[in-house]
């Protein structure tokens, strides 16, 4: 009963978007309609869903490619993440030799350095992977970084009053306090995620999301280039819904803590 | 005798000037009995407490369990802290079995003891709730319950119920009266409570102003079990009269 309520009330909730962006989509349409704007200039709704449909498999087979650099590119930055915040969690000093270049490395324009990675690795997976865990790395490591600093001593104190060690109190405390933490770093990570990628690919490659938007723009085929842009908004939220929904999987604690207080 | 402390003093450097706690503190409790520390805020109790569990260290003095000298080593007493400190990730029933997983105790010993516990303490069919999902009082007996199955036969409990309200308070002490009887465990038991410390103890002792030094050392007379109308007795209020006029001196 409660469940059913609950859903009522969540498609309610979405209802005003909904219909605004009928409306939206609408005016549009009849806009390009009535002043008869050319279709490389702005293509109408029904014609960039006319071009999503015939070249699916073609877009389909680009974004193969693209899911595979992110997906790559997302997990190592997960794993070098973790493994950096750890070691400057544990070791005070592997922090203050790190740290700075942690954020230093955050000044450094994505968009200057990409071509350098395609110059010295080529038009393969390699740069784009490398892209996608540079743009990643940092909201991954920052946040989780973040959650393992425990501010609540008394916490820590009563692990320590039992005789915790200090690899216990890591994984008792330390670790369960950040996961909220890092999973909201991951939630931010995973949308840039899909952009990076597509950057790299813009820069130099044979396949791709990118590539496909690259070309369907040289060719003035605007409505492939939406149909490009959708492509990719839908694999963002994809990764986003992922994470979010793993949130809910691993940490029921949490999940249940901010519904309370909403 | 089984916890003995000799000679304790502690300072802190605070805005760079030396500030002593308390000095050349001496007590001694006895086993199985209930100790109360009362004195006014600020001197140094839960330091106190943070010295005996280990948590810091003395600047001289020493702490001794049964005869060992346990200064500066951690994990020897159960130790209650004033918030509940319940683990926000973990059940109710993870919560109270932590000390055992940090002891690593045996797993299928430890679960069986967890269950035999919570049905005692009355949370049983709560076992599975997260701390946020549980009142107040249920709250500090989980906290209460996790010392006591920490596995220590002395127990330093810090203020426990000092942020509960006064009718659950009140029947959170008598409950921790019942547990003590069954358990014959040796309490220290910080509070700022006359009353409490009174229905509670064998022996009250007194703390001055910073620094702080023992004022006095209390018997309390009265024969156990004790009944609530006993706060109301004339040989309770002299005792009060007279730990309240040592308070505030």
């Amino acid at each position: 009963m409660l469940k059913k309520g609950v859903t009522i009330k969540k498609i309610f909730h979405y209802t005003p978007a909904v219909v605004f962006l009928v409306i939206l989509l609408s005016v549009w349409q009849f806009t390009v309609n009535k002043y008869g704007i050319p279709p490389w200039l702005l293509p109408s709704p029904m014609k960039v869903g006319q071009a999503l449909w015939e070249t699916k498999s073609l877009i389909w087979s680009h974004a193969q490619i693209t899911l595979l650099e992110i997906s790559t590119g997302f997990v190592l930055a997960i794993i070098l993440g973790i493994l950096v915040s750890t070691l400057m969690t544990l070791f005070p000093f592997a922090k203050r030799i790190f740290y700075p270049f942690l954020i230093f490395s955050q000044t450094v324009p994505l968009i200057a350095v990409a071509p350098l990675l395609i110059l010295w690795l080529g038009y393969g997976l390699l740069p784009k992977i490398i892209i996608v865990i540079l743009v990643c790395f940092f909201p991954i490591a920052v946040s989780l970084l973040e959650g393992l600093e425990v501010s609540d001593r008394d916490l820590l104190n009563l692990l320590r009053s039992m005789g915790a060690t200090k690899w216990q109190i890591f994984y008792q405390v330390r670790w369960p306090h950040a996961l909220p933490s890092l999973f909201a770093g991951l939630k931010i990570a995973a949308t840039y995620s899909v952009m990076a990628a597509v950057i790299g690919e813009w820069l130099g490659a044979s396949q791709g999301l990118g590539v496909y938007l690259t070309r369907s723009s040289n060719n003035f085929l605007t409505d492939r280039v939406f149909a490009g842009i959708i492509t990719i908004s839908a694999l963002s939220f994809l990764y986003y819904a992922v994470i979010m929904l793993l949130t809910k999987l691993l940490l029921p604690w949490y999940s249940q803590l901010s519904q309370k207080t909403d | 005798m089984t916890l003995s402390v000799s000679n304790l003093s502690k300072s802190y450097l605070e805005n760079n000037q030396e500030v002593e706690v308390f000095r050349n503190i001496d007590i001694s409790l006895e086993k199985g009995s209930f100790v109360s520390l009362i004195g006014p805020s600020g001197s140094g109790k839960s330091t106190f407490l943070n010295l005996i569990s280990g948590i810091e260290c003395p600047d001289t003095g020493k702490v001794y369990l049964n005869g060992k000298d346990i200064t500066g080593t951690s994990g020897n007493v159960g130790y209650m802290f004033q918030k509940d400190l319940l683990l926000p990730w973990r059940t109710l029933e993870q919560n109270v079995r932590l000390g055992c997983d940090l002891r690593g105790f045996d797993k299928k010993t430890t679960a069986d003891e967890t269950s035999k516990w919570l049905e005692r303490f009355g949370l049983l069919e709560f076992g599975d709730y997260y701390p946020h999902q549980l009142s107040g009082g249920m709250r500090q007996r989980g906290a209460l319950l996790r010392t006591i199955l920490f596995g220590q036969s002395t127990l330093l409990l810090d203020e426990p119920f000092g942020a509960l309200d006064a009718l659950t308070r009140r029947e959170m002490q008598y409950w921790l009266l019942s547990i003590w009887n069954e358990m014959q465990n040796t309490v220290l038991f910080v509070t700022h409570d006359i009353e409490e410390a009174i229905l509670l103890s064998d022996q009250i002792i007194v703390l001055s102003k910073r620094p702080a030094e023992i004022v006095e050392i209390m018997d309390v007379p009265f024969p156990r079990p004790r009944k609530p109308e006993l706060i109301l007795s004339h040989e309770i209020l002299e005792l009060k009269k007279k730990l309240f006029h040592l308070l505030n001196t």
